[in-house]
């Protein structure tokens, strides 16, 4: 197993007096795919979300226990969260491009973060599509709305996007879940190349993609992590008999 | 797409097809030290045969993997389906060779009654019948597969005319009755080999056309 890249130290999540989380413990190796399962509401998008302070805004969120980043608490007192998620990049369900060119989409992150020299841009960005496996398809239409993209171009563009400000950590909920089979399988095979310069943490509902693409699964149930371990021993011998139940239908 | 999958696809044929030389070399091996009287090397090949269990495991173990990863269906379900069950007949193939091993062992020391011609024949046949199976089964070639009957029919002739020569040998003789038991049971061993070369031509027909082929009546 690689070095954790993050790892969770008996975290609690509160959503007011309603407990999300309860003292996970967990650590994700670098460079590899660690999938989320587990049914509606078992806290694996929750859980995500801590991972790169999304649930700061919720309001009534509350959280105990400690999140760390290569070692540093992601929480301690003083830590910015905003270049927290320059390091923790997030892709979310539903393609999400801002209203702008595919290239300004890309840009954007760069941008903010003070990349001003154009032609370091331009470089930025076309790094960034290829890494996404989009470059081919939209080179001769940088200048085109984000939005004439499809729904798997979209999404790739997402991670594009997501891929410029140079992050470390990929957090990706549900990425495939709003696309067909054929986008879907892009997705799928662009996570597994990500992952030599990346660590990525999937939440996924469909737990056949999590065995075609993660390295490691986390298995939730009602807040609470039940079983993690590689990819290949969960999905032939789990050790927990509640995982068990969840990965062959029995339950949920 | 799916590349890493047909990858990992790639590499398990390829590990069934190094499993499947390493046995067939190990046939060849065991009836020299028959005819030789080499004790050293029927000892290795017994010694061996952890070695191809462990190759059968995980060959096993991956395809199981693969199945409950990556879904595998129609003609990518054949090729797992299929080297799980080649593996088993692969791995009684080694089988054999070891129980060759232990005739040398057996019967070390005694000069032998004959020089063998019939049993180093059968076991070329059954070797290269095992050969042309695991080149049907790389190259796809459902015809190279069904070539293999033709094969089967040679060795099991070899077979009766061992069978009735040793049983000659034996009546005119008793004192031939121990060596010569030993020296049918490895034509029978042989026999087997190649029934299991027919085998694995029919799983490389199924693999390709998804057809089911009985090649040994």
């Amino acid at each position: 197993m690689n070095a954790a890249k993050m790892e969770a130290d008996r975290l609690s999540l509160w959503y007011g007096a309603a407990p999300g989380l309860k003292e996970i413990s967990v650590k994700v190796p670098e460079n590899s795919i660690t999938a989320i399962i587990g049914p509606s509401g078992c806290g694996k998008s929750s859980f995500l979300r801590t991972l790169n302070r999304m649930n700061d805004h919720v309001p009534g969120a509350r959280i105990e226990g400690s999140v760390l980043l290569d070692g540093e608490d992601i929480y301690a007192r003083g830590r910015d969260p905003v270049s927290l998620r320059r390091r923790v990049g997030m892709v979310f369900q539903r393609p999400n491009p801002f209203p702008m060119t595919i290239y300004q989409n890309v840009a954007y992150g760069p941008r903010i973060h003070g990349q001003r020299n154009e032609r370091r841009l331009r470089e930025v960005v076309e790094e960034s599509l290829r890494a996404a496996a989009l470059w081919d398809e939209v080179r001769d239409k940088l200048q085109k709305s984000a939005f004439e993209l499809s729904g798997g171009q979209q999404q790739r563009l997402c991670i594009a996007r997501a891929l410029a400000v140079e992050p470390e950590v990929l957090l990706m909920d549900e990425p495939a879940s709003a696309l067909d089979p054929v986008a879907t399988a892009k997705i799928e095979e662009l996570a597994v190349t990500l992952k030599e310069r990346y660590t990525l943490i999937v939440v996924t509902h469909n737990m056949q993609q999590a065995g075609r693409i993660s390295d490691y699964t986390a298995f939730f149930l009602s807040g609470q992590l039940v079983e993690f371990g590689p990819t290949k021993e969960i999905f032939t011998r789990p050790q927990d008999q509640r995982t068990e139940d969840y990965i062959t239908g029995r339950f949920g | 797409m799916r590349s890493t999958f047909h990858q990992e696809l790639e590499e398990l044929q390829q590990d069934v097809l190094r499993m499947g030389t390493l046995v067939e070399e190990r046939i060849g091996q065991a009836v020299r030290s028959l005819a030789a009287g080499d004790m050293q090397v029927a000892k290795e090949i017994i010694d061996g045969d952890d070695h191809v269990d462990a190759m059968q495991i995980d060959i096993e173990t991956r395809c199981l993997q693969i199945i409950a990863l990556q879904q595998p269906i129609a003609s990518d379900l054949r090729i797992v389906g299929t080297a799980i069950k080649i593996v088993g007949d692969l791995e009684r193939i080694g089988d054999h060779a070891v129980d060759i091993a232990k005739v040398t062992l057996r019967i070390a020391g005694e000069p032998l009654m004959k020089p063998l011609i019939d049993v180093p024949r059968m076991a070329e046949l059954a070797q290269r019948m095992t050969r042309d199976a695991l080149r049907s089964y790389v190259r796809r070639d459902p015809d190279a597969a069904h070539e293999l009957l033709r094969t089967d029919d040679q060795v099991d002739h070899l077979y009766s005319q061992v069978l009735r020569e040793l049983l000659v040998y034996m009546m005119e003789d008793p004192r031939t009755i121990h060596q010569a038991t030993h020296l049918l049971f490895v034509a029978q061993h042989l026999e087997r080999v190649a029934d299991h070369a027919t085998n694995l031509g029919e799983a490389v027909i199924y693999m390709v056309s998804g057809e089911r082929k009985d090649l040994n009546h």
